[in-house]
């Protein structure tokens, strides 16, 4: 019953050609390969696609264009993928770009397991990898490595500011509501720190899972904890359907819910009736000066909606690494790496930046008051600037670091 | 504050009041199931992705055409029966004389298109759909808020399981149902249209998931992921209930559903596997399941 | 008839050459993919295929392995050719657990039994500690082989895989041919005359199945430590029904079968998912409906079947 097995073959042959990609060569040439390919890994279909997805994309072309379309006489191209926020896919495209399709960084990372998947990959390819998405401390503690920098914020930044501000308005007791993976872990740890140092406390916690489809169990039992604060450890989609689950149950009429990262999109979806008053820190906000204006004005030109945190930080990573690799004359990771880390970075996103010796990226941060619906002026308008947190602040300071790169 | 084995009550009964939201959903996706599988000797894997296609087609009247709650409620579930006919007659008639594992595997196979083409044109975010006016605002229990949604579900749920288990057990067209489950041969004898009332039947079953799928819309995330992640759940619900009765369908969906509340209030890490796990331990004890008879 | 056997043993050669030569000139991960879902698929046809069982969770093996093997090589620091074993036996301890549960019932009831058991074993893997819950268990090292094959290299470790891979294949092979494979045919062809004849029925399935769990925990061993990270992915609803279409789309007992759909569906999912996106879900789907209705004997039954009738042989 084998006997037609040269058909077999023949298939066998046929899909193994299809599978066959060229090796990616290193080293030849300034340029290896003759082109520089930015990869965009992000979540394309799901809760994340808004504050990341379509408008990274964007973001990273709106810095190529800026670049000119070339560097170093190479031309720059920029290729993307949907991670579906499944940490497998992740590594597999970071896998794959890397082995067979000459893909030179990698920018966003939105989730933080896929994340955390990507740096691996990259750290093993010895390629750059630039996470804007992703929120976890762990890029620059544990899981640092040479080839990986994080870029736009962490939980440590969003989680003290937002956590010591509430605090210091009366929110002294708190519930967590945790996103069961390493991002929502590490916020809720790194707030803990944060509350704890003012005088809050912690009474307890629940894990949901991402994207849990209803909320309104884990809000029973914050509200059974009688905590003043209910503190929401998670993102995106999850952060605006725990506020919406709340309303409904009745549980914001005596409990204040502390979204821990809430990104503008966010507020965009909710409303400010729903989320008037509510301290929200951030990293980016397209009214701040002139530059993050006209940045915002033109990414809402082509995109239809204001620029998050994350995009932002994905426009301003592909043009700093273009701008390192224009600067040390070549695409090599290692040589584009150590210019990077030389580097001040200015552009529209980030004033005086400076990449650490664990990979964190340094800034300013922001604390913001979301405004009435008085207040506001029209469509994103929607923050008032409360204070701004030097980045020596606002990130976990390099001492502090568990990352075995750093020697103390 | 009074207590229960140092939980708070008030948390203890909103947990429970969850849960039999919860098995209502259960109860009614089971009851389904056991109509099909009486009549069709199929386990419809489509299940579940049939009642996410009543909650989007619930989004999307909304969204696209202006069609409110209340006529979602009439008309979608009549849209999902009309699909399961059409199911039907195409693709699940052909099937009838082999193995009933394949129509476990057509099914399946329509529920990952379906799934898959509703991903593809919505994501998996979820697609917001607001409660409807009437129904907007909570009932103060006390113990909690109840929202007037919530309270609503469980009684239209409760309402249809009586109803069908009615027509089934206690009208002639429900006899002629389950004679014709029973020994189709002879009843076509009668003079009844038997390929007719098999249509009938599974249109009917799968116009119970989508009405569950439309009592699901406002109160949950509309996804094309929530009909398959729920429907493994009813599948061990099936199991665990047996396939014997339409009465122990409905009764062991709402009680599963309590246990599962019951759960998220003692070890909450545990109320996604407990449904399983009660599966495993009644397989030990009744391999046919609490209400079904050996086949 | 030496003339099918001659032909047959070509077959195997031709194969065996194509295996070797195929990491210069396709990208060996993807084969190694391949590879650990063909013989995932085989040890699944084994059961479904030879034993008439359809199996809804053999994910739950897969995932079970690939999860210990992952553990144990990361945190203890144990050489990948005992974490491997580790995995399987792992699996095959989980497989004598879920089959002495579900080994009574039949049919549908077999199915959806399997498939609820496998989710409870997907919870697990979501609470529990060592499994890094949604992150996974990342970084795994790929060490040496026996101490001198150093597998940070693809293609060194292709050859590992592909020796695993024939390695299962022959058991496989054995198994069937073997009285006790017999006797698992007469029992899917007619279980009470199997019960009537005095066989154990119930013993000789639990067998089948655990030689089954063992073996898709061996595949799933291999791809923890291939693709050096393992994620709930290994153990979800999804996997089991892709392994399910990989042995109807290739061939329901058939040999071969297995491995064709298994190419076939990861082809799919590697090359071609750049092209249809979020569609490869609504395209596997759409496989199952045409192999349900239009060629129950996949594509390698189908090719027999046409080879036969083009030679005139009755059809048996």
């Amino acid at each position: 019953m084998q006997s037609k097995l040269s058909i077999l073959i023949g298939c066998g042959l046929l899909l193994a050609n299809v599978a066959a990609g060229g090796q990616a060569k290193a080293g030849a040439g300034k340029i290896s390969d003759g082109i520089v390919k930015v990869g965009v890994i992000t979540d394309l279909s799901g809760l994340y696609s808004d504050l990341s997805g379509q408008g990274s994309i964007i973001a990273a072309q709106m810095a190529v264009n800026e670049f000119g379309g070339k560097v170093l006489g190479a031309p720059i191209q920029i290729v993307s993928a949907d991670h579906q926020n499944k940490a497998d896919i992740a590594a597999n495209k970071a896998r794959q770009w890397f082995d067979t399709q000459q893909v030179d960084v990698i920018v966003d990372g939105v989730n933080s397991a896929a994340g955390l998947a990507v740096s691996k990959v990259a750290n093993e390819k010895h390629r750059i990898f630039i996470d804007s998405g992703a929120g976890s401390t762990r890029f620059t503690n544990e899981d640092c490595n040479p080839y990986t920098i994080h870029y736009a914020y962490d939980t440590y930044a969003t989680g003290s500011v937002t956590g010591k501000a509430v605090v210091q308005h009366g929110g002294t007791t708190w519930f967590f509501i945790t996103a069961d993976y390493a991002f929502g872990k590490s916020l809720q740890q790194d707030t803990t720190t944060a509350i704890n140092g003012v005088g809050g406390k912690v009474l307890g916690s629940v894990l949901a899972p991402l994207n849990a489809p209803d909320f309104s169990s884990y809000l029973l039992q914050a509200q059974g904890s009688g905590a003043k604060v209910i503190g929401l450890a998670n993102a995106g989609g999850d952060t605006i359907n725990s506020i919406k689950a709340a309303s409904e149950f009745g549980i914001n009429k005596k409990q204040t819910l502390a979204g821990l990262l809430v990104f503008i999109t966010d507020i965009h979806a909710l409303g400010l009736q729903v989320t008037q008053g509510m301290y929200v820190a951030d990293g980016f906000y397209w009214d701040l000066n002139d530059a993050t204006r006209k940045f915002g004005k033109a990414f809402m030109a082509k995109a239809n909606k204001m620029p998050t945190m994350v995009q932002a930080a994905v426009y301003s990573s592909t043009l700093e690494y273009l701008r390192a690799v224009q600067a040390a004359g070549t695409d090599d990771a290692d040589t584009v790496m150590r210019k990077l880390k030389e580097m001040t970075l200015n552009d529209a996103f980030v004033k005086n930046g400076k990449i650490r010796a664990d990979g964190r990226m340094v800034h300013d941060f922001y604390l913001f008051q979301v405004k009435s619906p008085g207040e506001s002026k029209g469509d994103w308008d929607f923050y008032k600037l409360v204070a701004t947190v030097p980045g020596d602040q606002a990130f976990q300071p390099l001492s502090a670091s568990r990352c075995p790169m750093i020697k103390k | 504050m009074s207590e229960v084995f140092g939980i708070p009550l008030p948390a203890l009964l909103g947990q429970l009041m969850l849960g039999l939201v919860n098995g209502c959903f259960y109860a009614m996706l089971s009851l389904g199931l056991a109509i099909i599988f009486g009549m069709l000797n199929i386990i419809n894997f489509a299940h579940g992705a049939l009642y996410m296609m009543g909650a989007v087609f619930t989004w999307i009247a909304l969204a696209q055409f202006g069609i409110g709650y209340w006529w979602s409620l009439l008309l979608v579930p009549l849209v999902i029966a009309l699909f399961g006919v059409m199911v039907e007659r195409t693709m699940l008639r052909r099937l009838y004389k082999l193995d009933n594992l394949y129509g476990l595997l057509l099914t399946f196979g329509i529920a990952l298109v379906t799934e898959g083409l509703f991903r593809h044109r919505y994501g998996v975010s979820g697609l917001p759909y607001s409660i409807p006016e009437a129904f907007s605002g909570t009932f103060n229990l006390g113990f909690m808020f109840l929202p007037k949604y919530r309270a609503w579900v469980i009684a239209a749920s409760l309402l249809t399981c009586f109803t069908t288990w009615f027509v089934v057990e206690r009208t002639q067209l429900g006899a002629y149902l389950r004679a014709a489950t029973e020994n189709p041969q002879l009843v076509q004898t009668f003079g009844i249209n038997v390929p007719a009332m098999i249509t009938i039947t599974y249109a009917v079953g799968v116009g119970l998931a989508g009405l569950a799928g439309v009592l699901a819309a406002p109160a949950t995330q509309i996804s094309p992921l929530m009909g398959t992640n729920l429907i493994i759940v009813v599948f061990a619900v099936v199991v665990i209930g047996g396939m014997g009765s339409i009465l122990g369908s409905i009764v062991t969906g709402l009680g599963l559903g309590l246990i599962e509340g019951l759960t998220k209030v003692f070890y909450s890490q545990a109320s996604n596997s407990v449904v399983f796990l009660i599966m495993a331990l009644v397989l030990l004890v009744r391999p046919a399941g609490l209400f079904g008879r050996e086949r | 008839m030496p003339n099918l056997s001659k032909v047959r043993l070509a077959g195997y050669g031709a194969l065996l050459a194509a295996g070797l030569v195929a990491p210069f000139v396709a990208y060996p991960i993807f084969l190694m993919h391949a590879l650990c879902f063909a013989l995932f698929a085989c040890a699944f046809n084994l059961l479904l295929g030879y034993t008439g069982l359809l199996s809804f969770g053999h994910a739950a093996f897969f995932g079970t392995a690939a999860y210990v093997t992952g553990h144990v090589v990361k945190t203890m620091a144990v050489p990948p050719g005992l974490g491997v074993l580790a995995g399987t036996a792992a699996a095959t301890a989980v497989g004598f657990v879920f089959g002495s549960l579900v080994i009574r019932r039949q049919g549908i009831y077999f199915a959806m039994i399997t498939l609820a058991l496998a989710q409870l074993m997907y919870f697990f893997f979501l609470q529990t500690s060592f499994t890094g819950g949604e992150d996974g268990i990342q970084g795994i090292p790929r060490g040496h082989f026996l101490w001198m094959v150093n597998l940070a290299d693809d293609r060194k470790l292709y050859y590992v895989v592909l020796a695993t891979f024939l390695f299962g294949f022959v058991v496989i092979h054995r198994t069937i041919h073997s009285p006790f494979g017999q006797v698992l045919k007469a029992i899917r062809e007619n279980e009470p005359r199997a019960v009537s004849l005095g066989y154990d029925v119930n013993k000789y399935k639990l067998l089948a199945f655990v030689i089954s769990a063992g073996l898709s925990g061996l595949a799933g061993a291999m791809y923890a430590i291939v693709f050096t990270f393992v994620t709930l992915t290994s153990s979800d609803w999804h996997t089991s029904g892709e392994v399910v279409l990989m042995t109807l789309l290739g061939g329901l007992g058939t040999v071969f079968g297995p491995i064709v759909g298994a190419f076939a569906v990861v082809t799919l999912q590697t090359q071609l998912a750049d092209k249809v996106g979020s569609l490869v879900t609504v395209i596997m789907g759409a496989m199952f409906i045409g192999c349900v209705l239009l060629f129950r004997r996949g594509i390698v039954g189908e090719a027999v079947g046409l080879y036969n009738r083009v030679l005139g042989r009755r059809p048996y």
